[in-house]
């Protein structure tokens, strides 16, 4: 049972990335009313008009004006994912996560450890730029079109041909030649959520008092860049970037990190407790 | 403090460069995917879809249309085709539209991408309004036009008689009997593919094609003298800005020459 509480972060989160798979799925094979459409957009128990911000933002982008039924299903997503620091959903919702994870666990496992690439962490904001402009000079949204998340998902839910051709190639590009790199380097809707994370309430906090400086967080973090306070200050972890993935708190053994709420909107945030 | 914003300001010039290339190439090689995957293509959309490019920009590829479809008549087109991934889309000889009166399918659609306005006429909406695609008749293999009484497609048609009609003709190979000739009325086509469906040939002679891809259209120098209402397409008509040389007309044709045979 201590192997339970060890990941216990890491089993609920794969435990609700297949959960919202899985209940988007039964909407279209087994006609379940929980969850209807993909991630893109689609309807909680059959009232609630949920739609992927982004995606929004790219139809507005390519110059259709989309009407106020959408923008409210997006804001309410918008507002959700706030609360929950954005890139929360890519490491507790998005399908390709597991992907991602799988391929940066079997690294070490098959003696890969350099990548053939270095990218700049600033790459990725620059990407969601360009699916921006991509979509105003294409009159198409630029990132769905070509969303490998899209192709697995709709893959799973509808069994709309070839994602699982688009996932493996991410996948043995994470393996291969960049690590963590397409959620950490690439995404677009990963940097969207980050743009939004940094205005987050619940937020990973550290307290430095507790720590050994035993350098565990940095080796599991995905997003190591974000944990530049550990062990020098008392705080929480700002940066949008971080995905409220939890591996940080779970590996800590000085119990120095743990979830906590920013409530207080204000420069000295980093400094109180 | 201005030490360490000297080295990051000569790390950021010199890695701006190979970002621009990367940016650059990527951006390329995005557009020209995106392009390539949205250009026009004869996939035919479900009842009520606005026209190709409004659709292409309004529609969030979720799938509530091909969950509600009661006939699993909607498709969302695969990665890697000549059709943009993850739109909705129907392949008639396959399985046609079935004209559902009530259009689940549109009423299920968050984004207007399938519209009800696109199936109103004078306040009402119908799914026999709808314009998914077009039918037509290959006459040279339609087994039909060679004396076969087959009729098939036209009483698949939902709207039988108005959207297809039968064209009897005499069969020159007996002299006796009639030929049966199926012909489609495009103005109440609806492009629901039920004809092709049904066509008992081994390839469908009778296929659904999106209109715009057969439609013709008169240009403005054209007009119904007959039908007033013709007169409306010169009203958005751009002025021609060419101007008229009348004097060098007119000398042309003062000329006496042009009559001189001598």
């Amino acid at each position: 049972m201590k192997v339970l509480y060890t990941y216990r972060f890491l089993i609920l989160r794969r435990l609700s990335q297949f959960l919202v798979l899985f209940l988007l799925a039964a909407g279209n094979w087994f006609g379940w009313q929980i969850m209807k459409g993909n991630l893109s957009s689609g309807e909680l128990l059959g009232s609630v008009k949920l739609s992927d911000p982004y995606a929004v933002l790219q139809m507005l982008a390519t110059g259709f004006w989309v009407g106020t039924d959408i923008l409210v299903s997006a804001i309410i997503v918008l507002a959700f994912y706030t609360l929950l620091s954005g890139r929360m959903f890519c490491s507790w919702v998005c399908p390709m996560n597991p992907v991602s994870d799988f391929a940066r666990w079997l690294r070490p496992a098959l003696g890969i450890e350099k990548s053939t690439l270095s990218v700049s962490k600033s790459f990725r904001y620059w990407l969601l730029g360009l699916s921006l402009v991509l979509s105003v000079i294409s009159g198409v949204a630029a990132f769905e079109a070509i969303s490998p998340i899209g192709f697995l998902h709709r893959q799973v839910v509808f069994a709309a041909g070839f994602g699982w051709a688009i996932v493996l190639i991410v996948f043995f590009f994470d393996l291969g030649i960049l690590k963590n790199g397409w959620c950490g380097f690439l995404c677009p809707l990963g940097s969207f959520y980050a743009v939004v994370g940094n205005f987050g309430v619940l937020k990973v906090k550290h307290e430095k008092g507790k720590c050994t400086l035993c350098n565990k967080c940095f080796q599991v973090c995905p997003e190591p860049q974000v944990l530049g306070i550990i062990g020098k200050e008392n705080g929480f972890i700002k940066n949008g970037e971080c995905t409220n993935c939890a591996r940080c708190i779970e590996v800590c053994d000085d119990k120095a990190l743990g979830f906590s709420l920013r409530i207080k909107r204000n420069k000295n945030n980093g400094d109180d407790s | 403090m201005s030490k360490s914003s000297k080295i990051s300001r000569r790390k950021l010039l010199g890695n701006l460069p190979k970002g621009l290339a990367t940016l650059g190439l990527g951006g390329l090689f995005w557009g020209s995917l995106v392009k390539e995957t949205s250009a026009e293509s004869l996939v035919l959309r479900p009842p009520g879809a606005l026209p190709e490019k409004d659709f292409l920009k309004a529609c969030l590829k979720c799938g509530q249309c091909v969950e509600a479809c009661p006939y699993d008549t909607l498709k969302l087109a695969p990665a890697a085709a000549d059709n943009l991934a993850g739109t909705p889309y129907f392949e008639p000889r396959a399985i046609p539209c079935y004209m559902c009166t009530d259009f689940p399918c549109i009423k299920k659609c968050p984004s207007e991408a399938l519209s009800e306005k696109e199936i109103t006429i004078d306040g009402e909406a119908s799914i026999n309004n709808s314009k998914m695609g077009l039918a037509v008749v290959h006459k040279e293999s339609c087994i039909a036009y060679e004396g076969i009484h087959c009729s098939a497609c036209y009483r698949a048609c939902p709207l039988m008689g108005e959207a297809i009609q039968l064209i009897f003709d005499k069969n020159e190979v007996t002299q006796k009997h009639a030929n049966l000739k199926p012909v489609v009325n495009g103005d109440i086509c609806t492009g629901c593919g039920l004809c092709e469906h049904a066509c008992i040939m081994e390839e469908s002679a009778i296929k659904v094609l999106p209109p715009h891809v057969i439609e013709g259209k008169a240009g403005t120098h054209y007009i119904k003298s007959w039908d007033p209402a013709d007169e409306n397409r010169l009203t958005d008509i751009p002025e021609t800005k060419k101007k008229e040389d009348v004097e060098s007309t007119l000398d042309y044709l003062n000329d006496d020459n042009l009559l001189d045979d001598e």
